[in-house]
């Protein structure tokens, strides 16, 4: 199978997507680039991490749709044109950005499907890249994704890995309801065994990339590959677990999270986002709620701080959840 | 012929002078990948935020943007400080933790760069009707491009500005470009002043590559918010000299179209060509100006790659509480 970074995964799967339905069109900045500019070179930019490359050049400029800088009317347009009938991919340029849209996200689209009685589809996703690592700062980095898995009526896919950014953005193009999708911005350079022809991955089902006995260790996006890390680093000291990549947090698999704590006795959790009202406490919350019999030892949460993200390049390095700190916590579970 | 005295004459190019040469030693220190992040550079508009800050004291207020380089040291911000917040020193402007696109001084009336394009002129109404309630003849200006006069809260803030009867001054940038699309495109084909006097404000246009047409035009809108009148806005045009970010390929730009801009339309150069038609003073003053600019530069940058970094302690520092 062909090795393929994440970015061209999930650039295939506009191509698939695009090809099998006519309804299906890219609306952001930048996402083809050049229009109005100098060089006349329309599709020369594909999206600031090149996700969106090449589609306007095999699909057309009416199906790849450049914005003004207005990210209030990128998700409104997506919305009011997914209640028109077609399938937008709007792409907002960082997931900090959600900030300058939030109502048309969060008072708009994630309560039509309620608000109008089950009567109404909003077939739409929104893309984004997110995190910390590229000494992008606080207005450039955040993670987002555990404050928008607080909204009913929004389904929200982390991927952590190439093939589930292509299978998960598939079913995302294909879902009826509107889907946030956040693409972290150190998985676009990450490779794996990623097939040429289109697949779904279903929402709601999680992964599991390592299978052990000692403890369960949940991990969302980017920190699946820093668990992994992590848990292979404590397998020379006979320490096996489980590691649980959900892949959307809403819905959310708990079914497999359950298992495998009631199998291990023990729970880590490990988030990029700060600790508070977020996915670590979110999950230990269902864990003491439906699994507390099975715990024996107190769950451990490792997160970033309560802080902003910082600039300066060690200051980052200190922000972001590293494999030592969950193989830290992964050892004091079983202590 | 000009009104400034030759000292305000020398200070206009040397903040101009500064301004260039911090930004082009930026743009090749970045190539060799000492520094993070994004970094916009303001290379080309010199004139613009010289040209308005120079009618301004600490007393009054800018908001910047993700170009905010010039800007800040148009304002006075400290450049030796600046290069080393760029660097992530914690001797920087904010101590590391901001970088190139949250270089503040609050003190100096710089309110802070921003990272969110529109994110600036609401706060700027706000600094404004502070002025306003302390009744203490200060002003507070935004600056915003072609890309932020397509925010919502652009033209939000605008109309709370005219509504409130605020100093504020919007000085709106056309570099051309919204990110890496062209305004023509992206703006609607609609000018942007025209948008901006529709709110009831006088527009002052300007030529952005002439520190003097930016001057006068910024003369009289600061003027006329200053004496009461509400805001006003300062429209000038000119385009950036580098990419939206460093590391940009700018192929959406024509090969020639820098290099033209360079020959044809550079703010110092057209500052030097006016010095020198209009006799306004020795050009050998200019030059020693350009030295001395050249060796803070220097030292800005050898005193940036020496200066104390950060350690993980400083992270959940100024947050308030930490859990």
């Amino acid at each position: 199978m062909p090795i393929k970074t994440a970015r061209d995964a999930l650039n295939e799967a506009m191509f698939h997507e695009f090809a099998r339905d006519p309804n299906v069109f890219a609306i952001g900045e930048d996402i083809a680039g050049g229009r109005g500019g100098s060089s006349g070179d329309i599709g020369c930019v594909g999206g600031i991490f090149g996700v969106t490359k090449g589609l306007v050049a095999e699909f057309g400029e009416e199906r790849v749709i450049d914005t003004p800088i207005s990210e209030s009317a990128i998700v409104g347009a997506a919305a009011g044109a997914a209640l028109s009938g077609m399938r937008p991919v709007a792409e907002i340029m960082f997931a900090d950005f959600f900030g300058v849209c939030l109502d048309q996200v969060m008072n708009q689209i994630a309560k039509f499907r309620y608000m109008f009685g089950g009567k109404s589809k909003c077939p739409l996703v929104i893309r984004c890249n997110m995190g910390a690592g590229y000494s992008a700062a606080a207005q450039h980095s955040q993670t987002m994704y555990q404050m928008m898995t607080a909204i009913p009526g929004l389904k929200v896919v982390v991927p952590s890995n190439a093939y589930d950014a292509k299978g998960l953005l598939i079913s995302a193009i294909q879902d009826d309801d509107p889907v946030l999708f956040f693409e972290h911005k150190l998985l676009y350079q990450s490779e794996c065994e990623v097939p040429d022809e289109a697949y779904a991955i279903p929402f709601g089902e999680a992964a599991m990339p390592r299978e052990g006995e000692h403890c369960t260790v949940v991990a969302f996006g980017q920190m699946v590959n820093v668990a992994a890390k992590a848990i292979d680093s404590l397998q020379e000291q006979g320490i096996t677990c489980d590691l649980i990549d959900p892949r959307t947090t809403s819905p959310l698999d708990e079914e497999t999270i359950l298992e495998s704590v009631e199998a291990t006795g023990r729970l880590v959790v490990v988030d990029e986002s700060p600790p508070r009202c977020g996915l670590t406490g979110d999950i230990a919350g269902l864990v003491a709620d439906k699994g507390f019999s099975s715990l024996q030892a107190p769950i451990k949460q490792v997160t970033a701080p309560h802080s902003p993200v910082p600039f300066a390049a060690e200051l980052e390095a200190a922000y972001i959840p590293k494999a030592e700190d969950v193989a830290a916590a992964i050892r004091e579970t079983l202590a | 012929m000009t009104n400034l005295t030759e000292q305000q004459l020398v200070n206009a190019y040397r903040r101009m002078k500064t301004i260039r040469e911090f930004e082009e030693r930026l743009h090749i220190e970045i190539a060799t990948g000492q520094i993070a992040g994004f970094t916009h550079l303001y290379a080309g508009q010199e004139a613009i935020a010289v040209g308005v800050c120079e009618h301004l004291s600490d007393a009054d207020s800018i908001v910047s943007t993700h170009r905010g380089h010039g800007h800040c040291i148009a304002k006075g911000a400290d450049v030796l400080m600046m290069m080393k917040e760029i660097w992530g020193s914690t001797e920087g402007t904010c101590n590391g933790k901001g970088g190139s696109m949250h270089i503040a001084e609050v003190g100096r009336g710089i309110l802070g760069a921003n990272g969110i394009v529109g994110g600036g002129p609401p706060i700027g109404v706000g600094s404004a009707l502070a002025s306003k309630l302390k009744k203490n003849n200060t002003v507070a200006l935004s600056f915003g491009g072609d890309g932020s006069s397509n925010q919502g809260t652009t033209f939000e803030a605008m109309n709370m500005a005219v509504c409130l009867k605020v100093p504020k001054i919007f000085i709106m940038e056309n570099n051309g470009y919204s990110e890496n699309t062209g305004a023509s495109y992206s703006s609607g084909g609609i000018d942007i002043a025209a948008r901006a006097a529709s709110f009831g404000m006088p527009v002052f246009e300007a030529d952005g590559s002439d520190f003097f047409s930016v001057y006068e035009a910024a003369e009289k809108a600061i003027a006329h918010s200053r004496e009461g009148n509400g805001p006003s806005v300062v429209y000038a045009t000119m385009m950036r000299y580098f990419g939206h970010f460093e590391g940009d390929a700018q192929l959406y730009r024509a090969k020639d179209e820098v290099q033209n801009l360079r020959d044809n339309s550079d703010c110092l150069d057209k500052f030097r060509a006016r010095v020198a038609d209009d006799k306004l003073m020795d050009l050998a003053v200019l030059d020693t100006v350009d030295e001395e600019v050249m060796a803070l530069i220097e030292q800005s940058v050898q005193e940036a790659k020496l200066a104390p970094r950060g350690t993980a302690a400083d992270v959940t520092t100024d947050v308030y509480i930490n859990y």
